[in-house]
C-alpha cells in the first residue's frame, strides 16, 4: 500500500490523475472503520490532512456566502463564528460521533461517503449548498441535489475530489434535529434540517431514503397555505407533518423500522417549524 | 439502617477505600491487558468461522492456504489430539466442526491458522475453501419444545425442562393479572477483547497459556481434555482482564491458541476484534416469559403461575443452570405459598447463550416486576405499597421449599430507596443534553413527560444445585514479607484489593504482596455468581487466620504467654490480659509461615421433579427506583436518576461497592432501552459498537445509592456479593417508569423508540 502526502490541491489532482482509483483519506472516520473492521485493503491512499487549503473556511460578505474547506473538522463548526453563521450545521456537527470523531471527521468525508445517514448532508440539502469539485479540467460547482445520486454514490467523475462547500447566508431561521436510539454518539435513524426565510421553508430529510430528500410537496404546500410571519396552527402542523412523512422513502433495517422513520421525520419537521418561531 | 463504626479503621484495611494495586497502571495506560501480551518469536493465530447458522460441512480444502508464505500451520477438527468437544456442564461444543458434521451457529469455528503476521492469517483464512450443504436454521424455541424442529445435535433440542409445583396449584385469587414478556439478547460487551498467548514447553509435551478468563482451573480442565494432555501439563496464568460479566466463563480461543502453539513449537497469540468477539462468546439468553399472579383484593400474592422459555442457542454452555436460576426466582423478593412454574432451556441455531451478570434472574425479574406494577394497578395500590405488602423476610419459604436463612432486608431496601429525594423537575430552559434525544435536539421541554418506576429483586449468591464451588488461598510469611496467592480471576471487580485489605486486617501488616494469579495453587472457582468476596474472601481470610494463629502461637511460646490471650490490635500483637505489646512487623521478621486454606460453602441440593430442594446457598436483595423523562411522540428516553438501596451485608470497600452499583445500573439501563444483539434467521445483524449500542455518559443516570449493612452471619466476612444485584431490577424499574410516563404496556426489553410511540 502506498500513502501519498500532498500539500496542495494541485498535487492532489495530479495524484488522482495518475491513479484515478486511489482512495482519498480525510478524517478517516469512515475509511479506517472499513480498513480495520471490514477488511478493506486500499492499494493507494491519498491523505488530505496536509493540504492546508482544505482546512480553512472564509466568508464572502459581498456574495453573502460562507465557504468551508472539505478538510475542516466538525469540531470547528460546532462553536464559534461558524456556528453563529450556520447554526443548523453547528447542530448537525454536534450530533456526529464523539468529541474524538468530531475532531477528525469532515464535510469532505461526509460527501465522499455519501451515506443517507451522513449527519451534515441534510444541512447542505436544505441550505442548497454548492460543492466545489476539483479535477483535471479545473473546478466546477455542483449543487448538492446533483451531487448525491444514491446510497453511497455521488456524481464525482474520475480524478475529481471535493475542495469546499459554499453555503448561502440568509437572515432566516435554521435548525437541525436527529433521532437515534441513544442520546449521543449514534447513527441517525432519521434526521431533518429545516430552514425558514421570509417566504419559504426548506425541509431536508436524512436516513429516510437512498439520498437526502427535499420534502418539496410539504414546502410548496406551506408556501401556499401558511403565512410565514406567524406561527403555524395545529392544523397547519398536522398537514405539514403528513406531507413530510409522505416525502420520505424509508426502509426497515436492524436499526429501526420504515414506519418509525417515516413517523419520526414528520414529528421532527413539525417541531423544527414550531421551534423556528420560538 | 447503616451500622456505625466506632473507630475509623486503619488505612487499607476492611471497610476503607483501600486503593487498588492495579489502579494507577490502569488509569495511566500501563496495565498489560491480555491483548497487550507478546513473546519473542511469536506467531499470530486466527480462526475460520462458519457464515451459516445451520449447515453440513461437505469438504474443507486448506491446500491453497498452505501455499501462502508465512503460514506456519493450519488446524482442523482432525488435528485435535484429545476430545473434540468442550462445555461447562456438558461437553457438546466442538473445538472445530468436522467434515461431515454440522455447523450449528453462524460463527462456529472450523479451522485455525498460525502465521507470521495477522495479515497473513487473514489471507490464509480467505484461502481455505469450505463447501457447505446449507439448511434452514431452527430459530423458534417453541418448535424445539414441541418436537417439530429437526434435531440440531445428538443431545437433542431441549437442554433442560424443569417444573416447580408448590402449595396448592388449584388456589385462585380475587385479583388476577398476567402478561407475556420478552427479553432480547444482551451482550456482555466487555472492553478488553478476548486474547490469549500460548507458549509451548520445549519438547512439546505441555503448554503455558496466558489468558483473560473468569476461572483458570475450569479452563485448564477443558483445555487439557481437548489437547489430550494431563492437567499438570497445562499451566494457566491470568492475563490482564478488561471486564468479563460472564462472557469469559466458556472456552473461546483457549484450545485453538494452545493447539497452534503445540503444533508449531512457537508462542502463538490470538486476539479477537470486536466483531469476532460477538461470535466468540456466549450472550445473555433471550427469553419469553408468561406470568400470572393471583392476589387477594388488597394485593397479597396467593399464587404465581409462569412459563419461561430461554433460547440457549446452538450449544449448552450454562443454559441448564441459567434456566434454574430463572424459574427459582419467579416470585421475586416476595412471599408466595403457591406456584406452578414450567421452564425450558432450548437449543436452536441462534448464537450460543450462557452466563451474563444476573444469570437468568434478570429475565425473571423483568417479568415479575412488570407484574407487580400490573397487580398494583389492578388492586388500586401504590407500586411501593404493593411491594412492601408482599416483601419477603428472613425465614420465609421460597417456591422451591427452601427457607431463606440469609439476612433478607427487603422492606429496608424499599424504604431506604423511597427515602432518597426525587430529582428536580426538568427546568423550562433545560440544556438539550438533559432532554431525551440528547445531542439530536429532537425535543423541547414541552414534549417531555416524566415517569417513576420501581423494581426490587432477589439474587442467589454462589453456585447452586449441589455444586461445591470452593475457593483456595495461600498465605505466606517469609523474610518478614506477607504474600498471598490465589487463582481468583481479577476481572476488574477489585479482588486483588480486597485480598490485601483482608490480610492487612487479619495480620496487622501494611504491606501485602500478591503472587501471580495462576494454576500453581488450588482452584478459586469462577469470578461469577457474586461469589468471590464471599468464597475467595473466605479462603484468603482463612489462610490469613491460620498464619496469624501460627504467629501468635510462636509469640506465646517464646514469651511464655498464653496464645489464647494474644490478639492482633492494629499493627501490634497484644496480650489482652498482660502488658506484652510488640509490632507484628518485628515479630514476623524472622518467621517462616505458610498456610493454604480452602473455603467451602454449605452443601446445596438438586431440585426434585417438582422443583423442590435447597438448591441455593444464600441470597442478596436490592431495590431500584428509576426516574425517566420520555418523549412519548418519538419514543426517546432519558433516565434521569436511579435511586437504589442494596443489601450488602457489610461494606468492605465503599468505593468499590459504589463502582459495582453504578456499573450495574448502566448495564441494566442498556438492557432496558438500547442493548440488543439483533438476530435474524440465525445471523447477527449488528456485531459492532456502531450498531450494538451501549449507554454513553449522556445516557447514564445520576445514581443515588444507599447500602443496607446488616452483617450476614453465614458469610465469612459478613459481606454479601455486590456484583450482580445492581443490574437486575434496574431494568424493570426503568421499564415501569416508561410505562408510568406513557401508559403503554411495553412487554418487551429493550424498549425501542417505536415500541413507545407507534
Amino acid at each position: 500500500m502506498s500513502v501519498a502526502l500532498p500539500t496542495s490541491v494541485d498535487e492532489v489532482v495530479d495524484l488522482l490523475v495518475r491513479n484515478p482509483s486511489a482512495t482519498l483519506l480525510a478524517g478517516g472516520t469512515d475509511l479506517m472503520v472499513e480498513v480495520n473492521l471490514h477488511g478493506r485493503r486500499p492499494t493507494d491512499v491519498v491523505a488530505l490532512n496536509r493540504v492546508a487549503e482544505l482546512r480553512t473556511w472564509s466568508v464572502d460578505s459581498s456574495r453573502r456566502t460562507v465557504t468551508i474547506g472539505s478538510g475542516v473538522p466538525y469540531a470547528e463548526m460546532e462553536t464559534g463564528e461558524l456556528a453563529r453563521l450556520l447554526p443548523a450545521l453547528a447542530e448537525a456537527a454536534r450530533t456526529v460521533g464523539s468529541p474524538q470523531i468530531r475532531a477528525a471527521g469532515t464535510l469532505g468525508g461526509n460527501l465522499g461517503t455519501c451515506s443517507p445517514a451522513g449527519d451534515g448532508l441534510p444541512v447542505l440539502a436544505a441550505l442548497e449548498a454548492s460543492i466545489d469539485v476539483v479535477g483535471p479540467n479545473g473546478s466546477r460547482q455542483v449543487h448538492f441535489a446533483d451531487f448525491m445520486v444514491g446510497v453511497k454514490r455521488n456524481s464525482l467523475r474520475p480524478s475529481e475530489f471535493v475542495r469546499s462547500v459554499t453555503f448561502p447566508l440568509n437572515d432566516g431561521w435554521q435548525g437541525y434535529a436527529k433521532v437515534g436510539t441513544r442520546n449521543a454518539m449514534v447513527i441517525a435513524t432519521a434526521s431533518v434540517c429545516l430552514v425558514r426565510t421570509n417566504d419559504h421553508v426548506a425541509v431536508a430529510l436524512g436516513a429516510v431514503g437512498p439520498t437526502i430528500i427535499r420534502a418539496n410537496g410539504a414546502e410548496a404546500w406551506l408556501a401556499a397555505n401558511h403565512r410565514m410571519s406567524s406561527p403555524p396552527s395545529n392544523d397547519t402542523l398536522a398537514e405539514f407533518g403528513r406531507l413530510v412523512r409522505e416525502a420520505s422513502r424509508p426502509i426497515d433495517d436492524h436499526r429501526s423500522t420504515a414506519a418509525y422513520r417515516r413517523h419520526a421525520v414528520g414529528v421532527l419537521a413539525q417541531r423544527l417549524l414550531t421551534r423556528s418561531y420560538s | 439502617m447503616s451500622v456505625s463504626v466506632a473507630a475509623p479503621p486503619r488505612a487499607g484495611t476492611l471497610g476503607t477505600n483501600a486503593s487498588r494495586p492495579d489502579g494507577i497502571a490502569k488509569v495511566q495506560g500501563g496495565f498489560a491487558f491480555s491483548s497487550d501480551m507478546w513473546a519473542e518469536n511469536m506467531l499470530w493465530g486466527a480462526t475460520l468461522r462458519s457464515p451459516h447458522p445451520f449447515a453440513r460441512i461437505v469438504s474443507i480444502d486448506v491446500s491453497a492456504a498452505w501455499k501462502i508464505n508465512g503460514v506456519e500451520t493450519i488446524v482442523t477438527a482432525d488435528d485435535v489430539p484429545g476430545v473434540n468437544a468442550y462445555g461447562l456442564i456438558v461437553q457438546d461444543q466442538p473445538v472445530f466442526a468436522r467434515v461431515g458434521d454440522l455447523v450449528r451457529y453462524s460463527g462456529e469455528p472450523i479451522a485455525a491458522v498460525a502465521a507470521d503476521h495477522p495479515e497473513t492469517c487473514k489471507r490464509a483464512l480467505e484461502a481455505i475453501k469450505v463447501e457447505y450443504e446449507v439448511f434452514d436454521p431452527v430459530v423458534d424455541p417453541e418448535e424445539c419444545i414441541a418436537g417439530r424442529a429437526p434435531e440440531i445435535h445428538p443431545h437433542g433440542n431441549v437442554f433442560r425442562h424443569q417444573r416447580i409445583v408448590t402449595g396448592d396449584p388449584s388456589v385462585t385469587g380475587d385479583v388476577v393479572v398476567e402478561g407475556d414478556y420478552e427479553i432480547g439478547m444482551q451482550d456482555q460487551a466487555f472492553l478488553g477483547l478476548e486474547a490469549a498467548l500460548a507458549i509451548p514447553d520445549s519438547g512439546g509435551d505441555g503448554v503455558e497459556l496466558y489468558i483473560a478468563t473468569q476461572w483458570l482451573h475450569e479452563d485448564r480442565k477443558q483445555i487439557a481434555a481437548c489437547l489430550g494432555l494431563p492437567e499438570d501439563k497445562v499451566r494457566l496464568v491470568l492475563g490482564g482482564v478488561g471486564g468479563a460479566f460472564g462472557a469469559r466463563e466458556d472456552i473461546s480461543l483457549q484450545v485453538h491458541t494452545c493447539l497452534l502453539a503445540l503444533r508449531t513449537g512457537r508462542p502463538v497469540r490470538i486476539a479477537y476484534g470486536r466483531e469476532e468477539s460477538f461470535y466468540g462468546h456466549v450472550h445473555r439468553h433471550p427469553a419469553r416469559i408468561w406470568m400470572r399472579h393471583h392476589a387477594t383484593r388488597d394485593g397479597r400474592i396467593v399464587k404465581i403461575e409462569s412459563r419461561m422459555v430461554f433460547d440457549g442457542g446452538a450449544y449448552c454452555s450454562t443454559s441448564p443452570a441459567v434456566l434454574i436460576n430463572g424459574i427459582t426466582h419467579t416470585q421475586g423478593p416476595y412471599k408466595c405459598d403457591n406456584a406452578v412454574v414450567d421452564g425450558f432451556a432450548v437449543r436452536t441455531n441462534n448464537p450460543p447463550c450462557g452466563a451474563m451478570r444476573g444469570f437468568g434472574v434478570v429475565q425473571a425479574c423483568y417479568a415479575h416486576e412488570s407484574q407487580m406494577d400490573k397487580l398494583a394497578a389492578a388492586c388500586g395500590v401504590d407500586p411501593v405499597e404493593i411491594r412492601l405488602l408482599n416483601a419477603m423476610e428472613t425465614g420465609d419459604k421460597l417456591i422451591t421449599g427452601q427457607v431463606v436463612d440469609s439476612v433478607a432486608p427487603v422492606e429496608e431496601c424499599i424504604r431506604a430507596t423511597a427515602a432518597i429525594p426525587l430529582p428536580p423537575d426538568l427546568p423550562s430552559d433545560a440544556d438539550f443534553r438533559d432532554i431525551p434525544g440528547g445531542s439530536g435536539r429532537t425535543a423541547d421541554r414541552s414534549h417531555i413527560r416524566r415517569g417513576i418506576g420501581w423494581g426490587v429483586s432477589i439474587k442467589n449468591l454462589m453456585y447452586s444445585e449441589g455444586f461445591d464451588d470452593y475457593s483456595t488461598a495461600r498465605c505466606r510469611i517469609s523474610n518478614g514479607v506477607v504474600s498471598i496467592k490465589f487463582a481468583t480471576a481479577e476481572v476488574g471487580q477489585g479482588f486483588v484489593m480486597l485480598a490485601q485489605q483482608i490480610a492487612r486486617t487479619v495480620l496487622g501488616v501494611d504491606e501485602v504482596l500478591l503472587d501471580t494469579i495462576d494454576t500453581q495453587v488450588g482452584s478459586a472457582g469462577s469470578t461469577s455468581a457474586s461469589r468471590q468476596t464471599w468464597m475467595s474472601g473466605g479462603a484468603v481470610n482463612a489462610a490469613c487466620v491460620a498464619v496469624r494463629d501460627k504467629v501468635l502461637a510462636h509469640v506465646a511460646q517464646y514469651n511464655d504467654l498464653d496464645a489464647e490471650n494474644l490478639v492482633v490490635d492494629g499493627t501490634e500483637i497484644v496480650d489482652i490480659r498482660g502488658t506484652f505489646r510488640k509490632p507484628v512487623a518485628e515479630v514476623i521478621r524472622h518467621l517462616e509461615v505458610d498456610e493454604t486454606a480452602e473455603y467451602h460453602h454449605p452443601p446445596t441440593e438438586d431440585l426434585d421433579e417438582n422443583g423442590q430442594g435447597n438448591c441455593h446457598v444464600a441470597f442478596a436483595f436490592v431495590a431500584h427506583r428509576a426516574v425517566v423523562d420520555v418523549d412519548p411522540e418519538l419514543g426517546l428516553v432519558k433516565v434521569v436518576q436511579v435511586a437504589t438501596a442494596q443489601d450488602v451485608g457489610r461494606v468492605l470497600n465503599p468505593l468499590s461497592c459504589v463502582g459495582q452499583v453504578e456499573g450495574g445500573i448502566a448495564q441494566g439501563l442498556g438492557l432496558a432501552v438500547m442493548e440488543e444483539i439483533v438476530v435474524t434467521n440465525g445471523k447477527v445483524r449488528n456485531p459492532s459498537f456502531t450498531d450494538y449500542l451501549l449507554p454513553t455518559f449522556l445516557d447514564a443516570p445520576d445514581v443515588e445509592a444507599v447500602f443496607i449493612e446488616e452483617f450476614e452471619p453465614k458469610s465469612p466476612l459478613g459481606a454479601k456479593g455486590v456484583g450482580e444485584p445492581p443490574c437486575i431490577s434496574v431494568t424493570p424499574a426503568i421499564a415501569n417508569a416508561i410505562r408510568n410516563a406513557t401508559g403503554r404496556e411495553l412487554p418487551r426489553v429493550p424498549i425501542r423508540p417505536y415500541d413507545v410511540c407507534l
